[in-house]
């Protein structure tokens, strides 16, 4: 049987051409759209099977930030005494720890992508990209949980007499959000996608992130560091972005606008990065795999 | 009629071996030679001809086209490339080269239940399954009861799926699959997984949607589901395709002719063979009363098969067993013949022998059959070779009554009394005959 180069004329287009290689930036991001459904289905997965046969149900999201906060308060806060801007140390970990949790979370759960459906994946077809950008939505939901809680302290200290006081950059907040999540999902696709060759990289996620909490002003203001450190700091494209949710919602952080969109940059680009580093290997990662 | 699927020039390479620190410093040199603008020194898979060494090809050179509304069959051996055309086709993974045009909604069925959650109930994984597999939620929405009512759960829709039973499982995942409604799918025949009833409907399922004129490719070894549901089959041999496009008899002939040459192939030598592989089988053959070869077993003639073996260094066979699958060419198995519950359990034996098997009276109708060797010890599956020899059995006498038994009498012969009122009846003609003929026709 010949193969007609081209289809007749009274045949409808090609629908869908299957390639060896798509371009570098063939990344196809029009499919997300369409499988948006599959991308609520997921979240809702992720979110629910959690905590099925649980009693505290989605309260436990609530468990994990206190239990940091109350032992970051005690450690760092009452042994060894770091400053905390003149905030109240509770809040002012708090804070920190919720914004840093989203984007811990989200590093690890998406660099996972590829190893953890390689059942899936071998099996059936959708754009890969589903699933990572569905476990960022899904932590999302655990993130707004634990930053109501976050805002309702914040509101009680300022109603109370505690030197907190909110501003207007409080309307930033989703710009905020958006660039941790740009950068959590950003990074969690750049190491998934190059984990599926070479395993390593996995390892060094879990303690990495974790390593990574220090070079982050999480535990320690901004303002407390000086001098070349200070310099290394302001690479990180998560500083500033934590600085500003706590002078937004606390009164104190020490952050420029310059900073935020050099991190803001910062966070697109290791996105798209991610982006086409992932659209690549969703090709041919199950003969890796 | 316009095509609804196009392979042209479609390959797959896959590269052998283990993923390690030579790979990557590989990956470094060709990654350093494209960086200065060079050719690779060791040739490139990127460049679509991987002639470098650890590098092999699961398919070649495939250029068919597929009917609008066609059903179409992709058999051959295993290792013959029909799972790699399935990965290629449902866009699991991409081709090394060539083009696939598709023009329609296209789905595959690969495995059913993939993606069900077992924490979720069944009306969850019934919306995340059909999103899964490229339905909408507001399609699932619509088709919802009558998924329900398809798989028969009933009530127990709301229960999590961890809970049911696996048939219940299974029957669910059909039942959200069977309502897909690309405008191609493509199938696998693990599909047809489960009791013979479940197997009817998947089949049964695959045909209306054939009926309804939607464009089918089914993958198989089963050849009576290939004949009966095919309008067209084609034959892949070691990536390649060796027969057709063309009409399914005839495609299926050719395949069964394939399965004949390998009887001549050495089995130790073959190399799709699953397995621990400590103990292998290196020989097959069957034998008639005096110990000759026999090129066609005769029904109701005596037969033994003789499967040689060899362990590894250091490895002795304890509790080894040995199967020998006898399939009709057409799929379905006719009979194990299984030395463990007849009295060979082979247990510090030399580490090279035979075993064999006899049948006194060869109870297999005339016709084409395949066997399947497996052999394992203390459980563990040693060796497992598929299609090891194409058995070809002529008609015979079976009950040494003279009666040759007619080709049209289908499946396996039993030994069997007959009375009338009661009395045993006196075997009338040629008792003597039959037993013991020796056979080659």
């Amino acid at each position: 049987m010949s193969v007609r180069a081209e289809p007749e004329a009274d045949a409808r287009p090609w629908s869908l051409i299957i390639r060896p290689v798509r371009g570098l930036l063939d990344l196809r991001l029009g499919l997300l759209l369409q499988y948006r459904d599959l991308v609520t289905l997921f979240v809702r997965r992720d979110f629910v099977a959690v905590y099925k046969q649980t009693i505290l149900g989605p309260l436990w999201h609530l468990v994990q930030p206190i239990l940091t906060t109350v032992t970051f308060t005690i450690i760092f806060g009452n042994i060894a005494r770091l400053p905390t801007d003149g905030l109240p140390s509770f809040l002012f970990y708090m804070g920190g720890t919720v914004i840093w949790t989203y984007f811990a979370n989200c590093v690890t759960a998406t660099s996972q992508t590829f190893s953890h459906n390689a059942q899936l994946f071998g099996k059936v077809y959708f754009p890969r990209i589903v699933v990572p950008v569905a476990t960022a939505l899904s932590n999302l939901i655990a993130f707004a949980i634990q930053f109501i809680l976050f805002v309702a302290l914040a509101l009680w200290y300022a109603g109370h007499g505690y030197p907190v006081k909110q501003n207007w950059t409080i309307l930033l907040t989703p710009v905020y959000v958006l660039m941790m999540a740009c950068l959590g999902l950003g990074v969690g696709i750049v190491v998934s996608s190059l984990t599926t060759r070479y395993k390593d990289l996995a390892q060094l996620v879990a303690f990495g992130v974790h390593l990574f909490m220090y070079a982050t002003p999480v535990i320690y203001p901004m303002s407390s560091i000086s001098g070349k450190y200070a310099f290394i700091l302001r690479l990180n494209p998560c500083a500033p972005i934590i600085e500003a949710f706590r002078f937004a919602y606390l009164g104190a952080g020490s952050v420029t606008a310059g900073q935020l969109l050099v991190s803001g940059a910062t966070c697109v680009g290791i996105l798209f990065l991610g982006l086409v580093l992932f659209s690549r290997v969703e090709q041919t990662f199950m003969d890796t795999v | 009629m316009a095509h609804a699927v196009e392979m042209a020039g479609v390959g797959k390479a896959y590269r052998l071996g283990v993923i390690d620190r030579a790979m990557l410093r590989d990956d470094a040199a060709r990654a350093w030679a494209r960086w200065r603008g060079r050719r690779t020194p060791q040739a490139d898979d990127d460049a679509g001809i991987p002639h470098r060494q650890g590098m092999v090809w699961a398919l070649r050179d495939i250029s068919f086209g597929v009917d609008e509304g066609e059903v179409l069959g992709i058999i051959g051996r295993n290792g013959a490339g029909k799972s790699t055309a399935l990965k290629l086709l449902s866009q699991v993974t991409a081709p090394t080269c060539g083009e696939i045009r598709v023009r329609g909604r296209i789905a595959s069925l690969l495995e059913v239940g993939t993606g069900f959650h077992p924490e979720l109930t069944g009306r969850e994984n019934v919306y995340l399954n059909g999103a899964i597999l490229g339905m909408t939620k507001a399609e699932v929405r619509r088709k919802f009861d009558e998924i329900v009512e398809f798989s028969e759960i009933g009530a127990y829709i709301d229960t999590p799926v961890k809970r049911y039973s696996s048939g219940m499982y299974v029957r669910l995942a059909f039942a959200v699959a069977a309502h897909l409604e690309p405008e191609i799918l493509v199938v696998d025949e693990v599909l047809a997984v489960g009791d013979a009833g479940f197997q009817r409907r998947c089949l049964g399922k695959m045909g209306e949607a054939a009926a309804g004129g939607r464009t089918v490719l089914f993958v198989s070894h089963n050849m009576a589901a290939v004949q009966s549901l095919c309008t067209r089959a084609l034959v892949l041999r070691g990536g390649r395709l060796d027969y057709g496009p063309g009409q399914t008899h005839a495609a299926v002939d050719h395949y069964l002719g394939q399965l004949k040459d390998l009887v001549g192939a050495d089995l130790a030598e073959r190399s799709d063979r699953r397995g621990a592989g400590q103990m292998r089988l290196t020989s097959f053959r069957c034998l008639d009363g005096s110990g000759r070869d026999l090129e066609v077993l005769a029904c109701g003639g005596r037969t033994e098969f003789v499967l040689g073996y060899e362990c590894g260094q250091d490895f002795r066979p304890d509790g080894a067993v040995a199967r020998i699958v006898v399939r009709a060419a057409s799929g379905p198995t006719v009979t194990v013949l299984n030395s463990e519950g007849n009295g060979l359990v082979v247990r510090g034996a030399p580490s090279s022998g035979a075993l064999s098997c006899t049948l006194e009276r060869l109870p297999l109708t005339q016709g084409a059959y395949i066997v399947d060797l497996i052999l394992t010890a203390d459980g563990v599956t040693q060796d497992w070779v598929r299609e090891v020899a194409a058995i070809t059995v002529e008609t015979g006498d079976f009950y040494g009554t003279g009666v040759v038994t007619p080709p049209t009498h289908g499946g396996v012969l039993f030994d069997q009394e007959w009375r009338l009122n009661g009395a045993p009846v006196a075997r009338s003609i040629g008792a003597d005959r039959g037993l013991g003929v020796s056979c080659a026709s």
